[in-house]
């Protein structure tokens, strides 16, 4: 019994793995102590703004800059003819296409960059863009898609159209890539010969990560040692600094990139944007520090929007309901530059994920990727590559089939499940789902809601409703999502060349405490917190004992950054793979102490006990003692390891979501009785931060679902500039949520975690938009595009007749 | 631009100094006067990420001129708790993971110290209320909220304790 009290106060003494951990980070968070990227100040600092521009498509005829100059407190003024001789006036994007810094000639939409201001303080060049003077041209504007498609209005003058692009043949001028997968011939018959078929326009819309924090830098270029200090929003600290290398001619190892504390990223941090460019070149060209901190609206108009994906899609199936083939046609609006932010080979991210969670013999997706007058992006918000896009349709697909065949939504998904002895899972678009148990997770989720209860009071709610004795519906938004998550492996995942590997370095120090830098940036998902529990359980040092440290380049190892929830499943996986090696040679040191063969020690928590012998052992600290102060023959002194993991396989937590809600008829409001999450992310490491994490996915995912939208009108003028008209909910629109779990490990994973930071945005927008589409599924509603606002909720009630 | 002559209580201590009169009081509090706690997230009086109590309100101080804190007692998040401990509502915060980022935590609790203030034993939907004018984008206020209510039930313990 002493001895079980002795491991269970030695376990709870790590903060390992599985303990709800309180965060390492609040303490300076709490007392206002963060250090972001605006509270950095350097002596001598200017500060830069761009004049942007007010029309969707024009060219410019000229730019004036002398009034601004005149100004007082005016360093300088930019523009794409400063920029030329450095060959910056242009930049090569993520996805292979280039985009410009400053405008060369003609601007392609609303808010583009057309010149750098570099002023004394913010109020100076504020004022100076107002003083500088461009001469527009107005050219027809392009804002649909489809429309781009077919019109003689080129677009991108730059491009010789008729060569191929980054990923193929263009169709047109304004087309960027046809990209396809899966075997589209089968998939046609197998649709053509089945009992039903099922098609939708599923539009998911154009929205922005907006995280609190905008994006900005500080650009300090020394110039007496030649070294270049970049501070910044990067949710890609090391990516950063070789474009930046790339770019500027300036040796890598001659720049220290560092991501300081940032306010949220959700895929908004991750591409380089013109402002960077200019705040390093107005450093190098003043000798002085720049700040660039865009203001909201920049934020809004100007830097990386999401989704904006018109998916069409066929499904077909037998007349019980298993379904026989899926067929996706994508039109996707990439805005005026293709500059999503994807892995080089998949210019439409892992969109062909979207068999989801079923069963599904054969199917194929085309994506045909579009220019517009709208600003560029196509940023992961809150997913993992496309992921949220492929979610969405494939559970609306869901839902439509099951109205054509007249059948419940939730027996339609158990039907079609990938079954728990299917796994490791090949699907019909070529991906290897590692784990999974679908159906058990389903059940628990219908259960714990009584699904069987909710449809008949549904059904009664219709009939009181049809006998006019109530004016609110009941939705019930089911959603059964898979996901994909922590990309490599480095053979077919990269950006820009490199590899997706990760990092951990791990340094034990002589007192037995730790320091590890990893390849990632936290931006919020705590990683200072759970990096250090993952490292507590493999290398028997207490979390508290360990200081993780990321996003200086200039210290920690080269990694590829936190996107794509890839920090646990890569980073994280790195972490484990270094502690093992420090345990490895631990090992060989407690061996050496204790007189013993390494065969016959084996590791208990926090220390090395020889095997039978449970009295003699060496612990952790002791052993870090010795690895630096006794000389062990045949060893190297110290204690120190680096892991740059590559991993085999993504992996693919899941999730089971229902949404329970009222709708008002008459005036389209909504209000979410219940809200019932169920992820499994594999292995556990800290459960309060996963709760955390999936309240604040789902807080975005009803954002998107309800109201939020990035909307332009037909002469491209963004409407959706500022936070009165983009909708970001408050505390009173956030509903409760009750969160539950199952969990299913990664077999390929060193500690079984699967990531789960994004899951939540990628189940809760169909659970949402689902919830809506049921409450009108019995008046005959199939498709009604997002956001769900009231006002066209209202419109969906109205267009059904519902207002007598 | 002539300047004008500010002064101010700021946590407790006097501030004397020279500012623009359009100059805002969240540019003047960071910029001059060092106190980051206090962030940016819209300059449009909708995220809250700049709330700093004055003359015992909340206010968004990207939507007050540092003119018109002229003569007043300004509370910035550096001014809560004391160098001995954290204050209950950052106690809290951390005991209940009530942030994530930490961009939003610095008003969130100033607002909500505020509103203790105002109402100390709110119910969950006075908190929800009361704090709608702060936004956060990552916790999903859930364990914000949870946050607010424990603390406010540890102040009111603490005060009957005293009593
Ligand atoms: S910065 Fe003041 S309310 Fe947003
Ligand atoms: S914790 Fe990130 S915005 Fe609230």
């Amino acid at each position: 019994m002493k001895d079980f009290d002795d491991r269970e106060e030695r376990v709870g003494k790590l903060k390992g793995l599985g303990c709800a951990r309180k965060r390492v980070e609040d303490a300076r968070f709490t007392q206002g102590k963060g250090n972001y990227v605006d509270d950095v100040k350097l002596p001598g600092m200017l500060f830069g703004d761009f004049v942007r521009s007010p029309y969707a498509h024009a060219r410019i005829k000229s730019i004036d800059a002398t009034a601004a100059l005149e100004l007082p407190g005016v360093i300088a003024v930019l523009t794409a003819e400063d920029l030329k001789p450095l060959n910056l006036h242009w930049m090569p994007t993520l996805a292979g296409d280039k985009q410009m810094v400053l405008a060369d000639g003609k601007v392609l939409f609303q808010g583009q960059e057309v010149a750098f201001v570099v002023a004394e303080d913010r109020y100076i060049a504020a004022d100076a863009i107002e003083l500088v003077e461009v001469d527009y041209e107005d050219l027809p504007v392009i804002v649909d898609p489809f429309e781009a498609l077919t019109t003689d209005v080129v677009l991108r003058e730059d491009l010789d159209t008729s060569e191929p692009g980054a990923h193929g043949p263009r169709k047109h001028h304004n087309h960027i890539f046809l990209w396809e997968e899966g075997d589209k011939t089968a998939t046609e018959q197998a649709i053509e010969s089945s009992e039903v078929v099922a098609e939708e326009m599923v539009y998911y819309h154009r929205t922005h990560p907006c995280p609190l924090e905008t994006c900005g830098c500080v650009a300090s270029m020394d110039k007496v040692n030649g070294k270049l200090t970049l501070w910044g929003t990067f949710q890609a600290p090391h990516v950063v600094r070789t474009v930046a290398s790339l770019l500027s001619g300036i040796a890598e190892h001659d720049i220290r990139v560092i991501s300081p504390d940032i306010g949220g990223g959700f895929g908004n941090k991750v591409g380089v944007y013109p402002g960077y460019v200019c705040a390093i070149v107005a450093s190098i060209v003043t000798g002085k520090p720049v700040k660039w901190i865009e203001d909201r609206m920049d934020n809004l108009m100007a830097t990386a929007f999401a989704r904006d994906y018109w998916m069409k899609g066929r499904i077909s199936a037998t007349k019980e309901g298993k379904i026989t083939g899926l067929h996706c046609h994508v039109t996707a609006d990439h805005g005026a530059f293709d500059a999503c932010a994807d892995p080089t080979k998949f210019p439409a991210g892992f969109f062909h994920i979207c068999t989801g969670s079923y069963d599904i013999p054969v199917a194929y997706v085309g994506v045909d990727g579009v220019y517009t007058n709208k600003a560029p992006g196509g940023v992961a918000y809150r997913c993992s590559f496309r992921v949220t896009e492929a979610a969405y349709f494939i559970e609306r697909m869901i839902e439509v089939l099951a109205i054509e065949l007249n059948m419940d939504a939730a027996e339609l998904r158990r039907i079609n499940f990938i079954r728990a002895d299917q796994f490791p899972y090949h699907s019909a678009l070529g991906w290897e789902y590692d784990s999974g148990d679908y159906h058990t997770a389903w059940d628990k989720a219908l259960a714990a809601v009584d699904y069987e209860g909710l449809r008949k009071e549904q059904a009664e709610r219709v009939e009181a409703f049809k006998r006019g004795e109530t004016r609110t519906l009941l939705g019930i938004g089911l959603t059964h999502f898979t996901e994909i998550v922590g990309a490599g492996p480095v053979k077919n995942c990269d950006i820009l060349g490199m590899g997706m590997f990760d990092s951990c370095e791990i340094r034990i120090h002589p007192t037995g405490s730790a320091t590890a830098r990893l390849g990632t940036i936290s931006q919020g998902q705590g990683h200072a917190t759970t990096f250090g529990q993952i490292l507590a359980s493999e290398i028997g040092i207490s979390s508290d004992n360990i200081t993780i440290e990321e996003g200086d380049t200039d210290t920690a190892p080269y990694g590829l950054g936190t996107y794509g929830s890839r920090s646990t499943p890569v980073a994280g996986a790195a972490a484990a793979m270094a502690g093992r090696k420090i345990r490895a040679k631990a090992q060989m040191i407690a061996a050496y102490l204790l007189e013993v063969h390494d065969g016959d020690l084996e590791w208990d928590i926090d220390r090395f006990v020889v095997k039978g012998a449970p009295d003699r052992f060496k612990t952790m600290t002791e052993i870090a003692y010795a690895a630096y102060n006794q000389a062990i023959p045949g060893l190297e002194p110290g204690l120190e390891a680096v892991s740059y993991y590559d991993p085999p396989n993504m992996t693919y937590p899941f999730g089971a979501y229902i949404c329970v809600m009222e709708i008002d008829v008459d005036t389209g409001e909504h209000k979410i009785r219940q809200f019932y999450a169920l992820d499994d992310c594999g292995t556990r490491i800290n459960p309060m931060v996963i709760e955390g994490q999936v309240h604040g996915g789902l807080t975005e995912a009803l954002a998107i679902a309800m109201g939020q939208e990035i909307a332009y009108d037909d002469l491209g003028n963004c409407k959706t500039g500022t936070l009165m008209d983009f909708f970001l909910p408050t505390a009173v629109e956030t509903p409760h949520y009750t969160t539950d779990h199952t969990e299913t490990p990664s077999p390929h994973h060193p500690i079984g975690a699967k990531g789960v930071g994004e899951s939540p945005n990628v189940g809760g927008v169909p659970a949402f938009s689902n919830a809506v589409h049921d409450a009108f599924r019995a008046f005959g509603l199939r498709q009604s595009h997002m956001p769900h606002d009231h006002w066209r909720v209202w419109k969906i009630a109205h267009d059904l007749g519902l207002h007598g | 631009m002539s300047k004008m002559h500010i002064k101010m209580t700021v946590n407790g201590q006097k501030k004397e100094l020279l500012s623009e009169p359009r100059q805002l009081l969240i540019h003047v509090l960071r910029e001059e006067l060092g106190l980051t706690g206090p962030h940016i997230g819209c300059e449009t009086s909708h995220c809250g990420a700049c709330t700093v109590e004055m003359n015992g309100k909340s206010v968004k101080s990207c939507t007050v001129f540092a003119a018109q804190a002229d003569g007043a007692e300004v509370t910035t998040i550096e001014g809560l708790g004391n160098p001995d401990g954290l204050h209950v509502l950052q106690e809290m915060f951390k005991e209940h993971h009530g942030l994530q980022c930490g961009f939003c935590t610095p008003g969130m609790i100033t607002r909500a110290h505020r509103l203790l203030q105002e109402n100390p034993n709110p119910t969950e939907e006075e908190v929800r209320f009361g704090m709608a004018g702060n936004l956060c984008r990552c916790t999903g206020y859930q364990n914000i909220v949870k946050a607010i209510l424990a603390a406010a039930a540890e102040m009111n313990s603490a005060k009957e304790a005293a009593q």
